[in-house]
């Protein structure tokens, strides 16, 4: 799909970088829901088709756009989870208790349902092979989402760049694209999952049970002297912990990627 | 797909609980809802109320000061009103009980207020600007109370301006005084294209409307 | 301004941050505006502008500096207006 060349606004199928579209304002464009796919009790899959879409890079999102009948509309953006490669736009929707839009897309939406969408947007958590490695990914709940998607441009493109994964998730129903990660890891022995349950664990697990922190990370984390890029992803509390963690470890600020996600994955 | 004019409808999207703006009751663009949303341009303030004080200034002048034990003792008045957020929402029959700002001007001892604008100023910096005469005559108030409990700091506790017969960025969150000002001067919304003034009835949303 | 205590509460750990921000800032500049490297004006600290702190729901799009919490970037859009305000902002490196 399209070419590699990549300008400043990602990959565009149509253009090498001129001018006149990188002032193109991104149009808002009709997706359909082609299927869903259960992850987790909370989280599902949506599986889109997307006329016109130009490509992304791994960590971009899409801005997603509800209106009701009676006019009133709703803005949110979601992480895409799938791979550049992929023919189809994956999202990954966590279901928020008292969400306004979450519980619309996980539970009312069906095949064939229409809404807007804009994209692909962002720069600056993004990861393509060319940026190279070691890579620290570190994630928890929904934030999982754009680091799946670097996952499955690194199985396409970036086979054997030394990886880890770093996951938290509340119990083990809810480690997202469970299966996934495990059929990566055990492809490629250069990237490594771990997992660490926060508020319940399997019997039997001798995996960590904890939320992240300090000592976690500097037991998993790449060495600095690896000169490793992290990419950090998850609820804001999470993340800027990790964050400064990370920094404190001796990972030079500018090679630490963050994305917020609110409290628990919806704004 | 289904389309109200202008934009394609979302099959079964519903959204937020709301109804239909009753015509009489609720200002034009505005939704009716139960709920209470909360939007803020900033972390939530949590200001200690051993450390919290209450003024009325006049430039950089300091007219009267009130400190959380001083500014509970003045006179407390119970209004049940409805408010409207640019944002669309209104929100009906909403309890409130502080002190109008007109009972703060008699116990700062100022006869009328020395100047025709004032600018509320709030922990955490937000500002917002109104005519003096909007604040007046049981317009307004500063609000200590909603719905019979101490205001929550998320809803702009310990205290809050609240004004509603205009857009509720109006009712700034965690008010520390008012300052005169003989221009009327743009607060934090205002200054970024907001309407100056904000009359949900003349749905004066942003500037030029 | 009187002293707070600004506590990691509600509104704090539910803010997002500039990445959010990413698809209405692509509407106003012609480059990839998240990656620029942003100074506050207040502590002079530096940033890429998708890590300051994102802040205004749909009233408009407020980002915070994430070590003082100075207002850096304000954006009310309006279509087809755009408010801009960047006065919290010492210096914005950008590379093309």
């Amino acid at each position: 799909m399209g070419t590699t060349c990549m300008g400043i606004l990602g990959k565009n199928s149509d253009t090498a970088g001129t001018e006149a579209t990188r002032r193109t304002r991104l149009p808002w464009r009709i997706a359909e829901l082609a299927s869903t796919r259960d992850e987790t009790p909370r989280a599902r899959t949506l599986v889109l088709k997307v006329e016109g879409w130009p490509g992304h890079l791994a960590g971009q999102h899409v801005d997603v756009r509800l209106t009701a009948a009676d006019g009133y509309q709703v803005q949110r953006s979601y992480s895409i989870a799938s791979a550049p490669q992929s023919a189809r736009l994956e999202l990954l929707v966590e279901r928020i208790p008292d969400g306004e839009v979450s519980p619309y897309l996980t539970e009312v939406a069906r095949p064939g349902d229409r809404f807007e969408l804009r994209g692909p947007i962002g720069g600056y958590f993004v990861w393509g092979a060319d940026r190279g490695g070691p890579l620290f990914l570190i994630g928890a709940g929904s934030g999982i989402a754009p680091l799946a998607s670097m996952l499955a441009d690194r199985a396409e493109a970036a086979a054997g760049l030394p990886t880890r994964l770093l996951y938290s998730a509340r119990t083990e129903e809810d480690i997202i694209f469970r299966s996934q990660l495990n059929a990566w890891a055990k492809k490629d022995p250069t990237l490594a999952v771990t997992v660490t349950l926060t508020r319940a664990v399997p019997s039997g697990w001798s995996g960590y049970q904890r939320r992240i922190d300090l000592e976690m990370l500097r037991e998993v984390a790449f060495p600095p002297t690896q000169t490793p890029l992290a990419y950090v992803c998850g609820p804001t509390s999470m993340v800027e912990k990790a964050a400064d963690h990370l920094v404190s470890l001796g990972y030079p600020p500018s090679r630490i990627f963050t994305e917020r996600f609110g409290p628990s994955g919806e704004p | 797909m289904a389309s109200d004019g202008e934009f394609p409808v979302s099959r079964g999207f519903v959204g937020r609980r709301r109804s239909p703006a009753e015509a009489v009751r609720v200002p034009p663009g505005q939704y009716v809802t139960p709920e209470f949303p909360i939007l803020s341009a900033g972390p939530t303030a949590h200001t200690p109320l051993a450390q919290w004080s209450f003024a009325l200034q006049e430039g950089p002048n300091r007219l009267t000061e009130w400190n959380w034990q001083q500014f509970e003792a003045l006179p407390q008045t119970n209004v049940t009103v409805d408010i409207h957020c640019v944002t669309k929402w209104s929100k009906l029959d909403t309890q409130w009980q502080g002190v109008t700002i007109d009972d703060l001007l008699k116990a700062a001892g100022l006869e009328r207020p020395p100047t025709a604008y004032v600018t509320a100023y709030c922990d955490g910096g937000y500002t917002t600007n109104a005519p003096v005469a909007d604040l007046l005559n049981g317009q307004a108030m500063i609000a200590t109370r909603y719905d019979g409990k101490h205001l929550a700091p998320a809803h702009g506790g310990p205290a809050r301006l609240l004004v509603p017969h205009l857009y509720f960025w109006k009712s700034a969150k965690w008010v520390r005084g008012l300052t005169f000002t003989v221009e009327d001067k743009a607060g934090f919304w205002e200054s970024l294209g907001y309407h100056m003034y904000g009359d949900p009835w003349k749905e004066q949303r942003y500037s030029g409307d | 301004m009187s002293e707070t205590h600004e506590m990691p509460g509600e509104a704090e750990m539910m803010a997002l941050d500039g990445n959010a921000a990413a698809g209405l800032l692509r509407q106003l500049f012609a480059f990839e505006v998240t990656v620029a490297r942003v100074v506050c004006n207040g502590c002079q600290s530096a940033n890429p502008l998708a890590a300051l702190r994102l802040f205004g729901q749909s009233m408009g799009s407020i980002l915070r500096c994430p070590h003082c919490n100075a207002v850096l970037i304000r954006v009310v859009a309006h279509e087809p207006e755009y408010w801009l305000d960047m006065r919290g902002v010492k210096s914005l490196r950008i590379s093309l």
